[in-house]
């Protein structure tokens, strides 16, 4: 049963590393957006350090919303989605693995990056334990409701910009929680409790979001 | 058996058969016909579960095949007209992919043979963007030299830019396949050198 | 579709052809209701109702504003009950209540901001804060945009229908993870300082107007509602039998009245 999971993670895993080309895009974006704050808001330190949690976090949110449209378009024009929904194993399986596949591709490499620009806006590194370990829970959340988000557009007219308008109102709980956990941490109330949440979210989003990814594959291709 | 009655087609919002009624029984061998647009792929989309209908059911030993859709996929193969190939892999690695997300356990030799016997040998690590119209097409009938256990095959196309040699043998697998006791249902425009020659449903006779 | 109709079940009226003219008798009644409701309420709020001690007559807005928030909710729960139906029951009239309600549950969800944003400017000294619930409410506007965004954007009626359902339905799994959120992120921001809280003693004419004002809400929202599905159906069934026939009558009685 388990062979179908392995079988697509494998293949997104390769397909990924064939095109690296687009995770590196995926990664300049997220280093370019966190680098367009200091220009904005300038580059006094104190109020970079102030902004550092939520920007990294709006940073890596957007980085996330950019690529989650290539997490099912190749597959519905070239026709391996209607295989996949042919499938005899359950379609949780290989959702559930395309997105786990999507997530090591595009969220990992983000988590490993934030760091290092968590220094380039001068967060203190007491912090940087704790927004590493806010965004591996937190952007697999994204990737789960996103991919909902993603099924739902597929091959729609300016389906980027709707997969926007849907998913984002649904990432924010998400970057409250994420955000906040770097803030409670550096302001001495500790983030276990944001940490926390953010896992619980994980688990739902796990629980609940591949189902309706699922469903939402099989009207898309109705 | 594959049974379905009083099916209607929907398609945006455009109602294109209703009434259709169809049978196919163990050895059947069954061309869908009909003109451009009338709905030979909608029908075939239908039959497999991966539309709906807007009226009828579709039945599979007596069974709706929404009612147990698993088990009714893992007796199915269907070949649509994308040839689901990925142009980053190769038609090896693309061959096996597919067998392992139908939930086939096939092994890396039988699908070099299969390869082999449609002609792409020379073909095997080569990335699938490079290949011919027909040759994509033939990574993707490979599969049918893999799913002898699946006793419902159901092609759109599956003549399209192929050679003559290439047509008169999948002719033959076709009809192998019908002589094995499986169920074979297709769309096609040209004429292929069956053992015997199959049914024909003309779609157009139920068109709106 | 083709449902049995089981004599006087209710069950009846979940068949397109039998909930259309339904509709179409009861939605004056909604409307004249809605009408009178709102005029009493109007009259209860802005004459009877005594003026606040605390906000003076600024306060009055709430009898717009209140009313038009909680009916932005509550037409969003109902939006995602229909659409559960729906995709369970496979009822298309269910899809179709959903996509009417949407558009009059975004309306709400302006009047209420827009309200909340006129009572705020002299009682908070700016057009918006970020308080919890205007936040929420402004997040439940972009549910409702998203929805109607994304059943308009599919060309495939069928296809919009059910991912529209699926997605009011994520939505409002999410309404109560993003509430909690944005209220705790709040807290952590804002301390209490900025409440909507009401005074703890509301005068009697103040809630019954508010009362009068919901109910108008409800006629008005069952009234457009009503008038919203009855083309909508129409489109959708028009290859049907009773649509001819129903079209057919229409032209007789325009004919008859030119």
């Amino acid at each position: 049963m388990l062979s179908t999971f392995f079988a697509v993670l494998r293949r997104d895993l390769l397909l990924a590393w064939r095109g690296r080309a687009d995770v590196l895009v995926t990664l300049a974006f997220f280093v370019i957006v966190v680098c367009l704050f200091p220009f904005g808001v300038g580059a006094e330190p104190n109020q970079l350090r102030a902004i550092a949690p939520g920007v990294l976090w709006v940073a890596a949110l957007l980085a996330c919303l950019l690529s989650l449209h290539r997490l099912f378009a190749q597959d519905h024009v070239d026709g391996t989605l209607e295989q996949l929904l042919l499938s005899s194993e359950p379609a949780v399986l290989w959702v559930t693995a395309k997105v786990l596949a999507f997530w090591l591709t595009t969220g990992l490499p983000v988590v490993a990056v934030a760091p290092v620009l968590a220094l380039l806006l001068d967060l203190e590194q007491g912090g940087l334990p704790v927004l590493v370990i806010s965004l591996l829970l937190g952007t697999p959340i994204l990737a789960l409701l996103g991919a909902v988000g993603a099924a739902l557009t597929l091959g729609l007219r300016g389906g980027g910009m709707l997969l926007a308008l849907l998913v984002l109102p649904l990432f924010v709980p998400v970057l409250i929680f994420g955000a906040g956990a770097v803030e409670a941490e550096l302001s001495g109330t500790g983030a276990a409790a944001h940490l926390l949440l953010l896992g619980g979210g994980l688990a739902g989003a796990l629980a609940l979001a591949p189902w309706g990814c699922a469903a939402a594959l099989r009207v898309s291709t109705e | 058996m594959l049974e379905a009655h009083d099916l209607a087609c929907l398609k945006g919002d455009r109602l294109l058969f209703r009434g259709l009624a169809l049978r196919l029984e163990a050895g059947g061998l069954l061309r869908v016909a009909g003109p451009n647009g009338v709905g030979k792929t909608s029908l075939l989309r239908l039959v497999t579960g991966l539309a709906l209908a807007e009226a009828g059911e579709v039945r599979w030993r007596g069974t709706p095949i929404r009612r147990d859709r698993e088990a009714f996929h893992r007796e199915l193969l269907f070949l649509g007209h994308a040839p689901a190939l990925n142009d980053l892999l190769t038609p090896l690695e693309n061959l096996r992919f597919a067998c392992a997300a139908a939930g086939d356990d096939i092994d890396e030799q039988s699908c070099i043979t299969a390869l082999a016997r449609i002609g792409l040998e020379n073909q095997l690590d080569l990335p699938a963007r490079v290949l011919s119209q027909g040759q994509r097409r033939r990574v993707g009938l490979a599969r049918l030299f893999l799913a002898g256990q699946r006793p419902l095959w159901v092609l759109d196309e599956p003549f399209t830019a192929l050679d003559v040699t290439a047509v008169a043998d999948l002719a033959a697998t076709l009809s192998d396949h019908c002589e094995a006791g499986g169920m074979v249902m297709l769309t096609t425009h040209q004429d292929a050198p069956f053992a015997r020659a199959p049914a024909v449903l003309d779609v157009g006779v139920y068109a709106c | 579709m083709s449902r049995p109709d089981r004599g006087p079940s209710i069950l009846r009226f979940a068949a397109p052809q039998n909930f259309y003219p339904l509709a179409g008798r009861l939605a004056p009644w909604f409307a004249g209701l809605a009408v009178v409701l709102t005029l009493v309420g109007l009259w209860l709020g802005f004459v009877v109702a005594p003026t606040d001690a605390t906000q003076g007559e600024v306060y009055r807005v709430i009898f717009i504003h209140v009313p038009a928030a909680w009916m932005s909710m509550f037409i969003y729960l109902v939006m995602a009950f229909w659409s559960a139906v729906g995709l369970v029951m496979n009822t298309r009239l269910s899809f179709l209540m959903s996509q009417a309600l949407a558009p009059t549950g975004a309306m709400f969800c302006v009047v209420a901001l827009w309200t909340g944003a006129l009572w705020g400017k002299p009682t908070w000294g700016a057009y918006w804060v970020w308080d919890a619930r205007l936040t929420s409410q402004a997040l439940l506007l972009f549910l409702y945009l998203g929805f109607i965004a994304l059943t308009r954007a599919i060309e495939d009626p069928r296809r919009a229908d059910r991912a529209g359902a699926i997605i009011a339905l994520v939505g409002a799994v999410n309404v109560p993870v993003i509430y909690f959120s944005v209220k705790w992120w709040n807290t952590l921001h804002q301390g209490a300082s900025v409440s909507l809280t009401k005074a703890p003693s509301m005068a009697t004419t103040m809630l019954a107007g508010m009362l009068v004002m919901a109910i108008a809400s409800w006629a008005y929202t069952l009234a457009v509602v009503l008038w919203r599905v009855r083309p909508m159906i129409l489109e959708r069934e028009r290859h049907t039998e009773w649509v001819g026939a129903e079209l057919m009558r229409e032209a007789l009685r325009q004919g008859g009245r030119a």
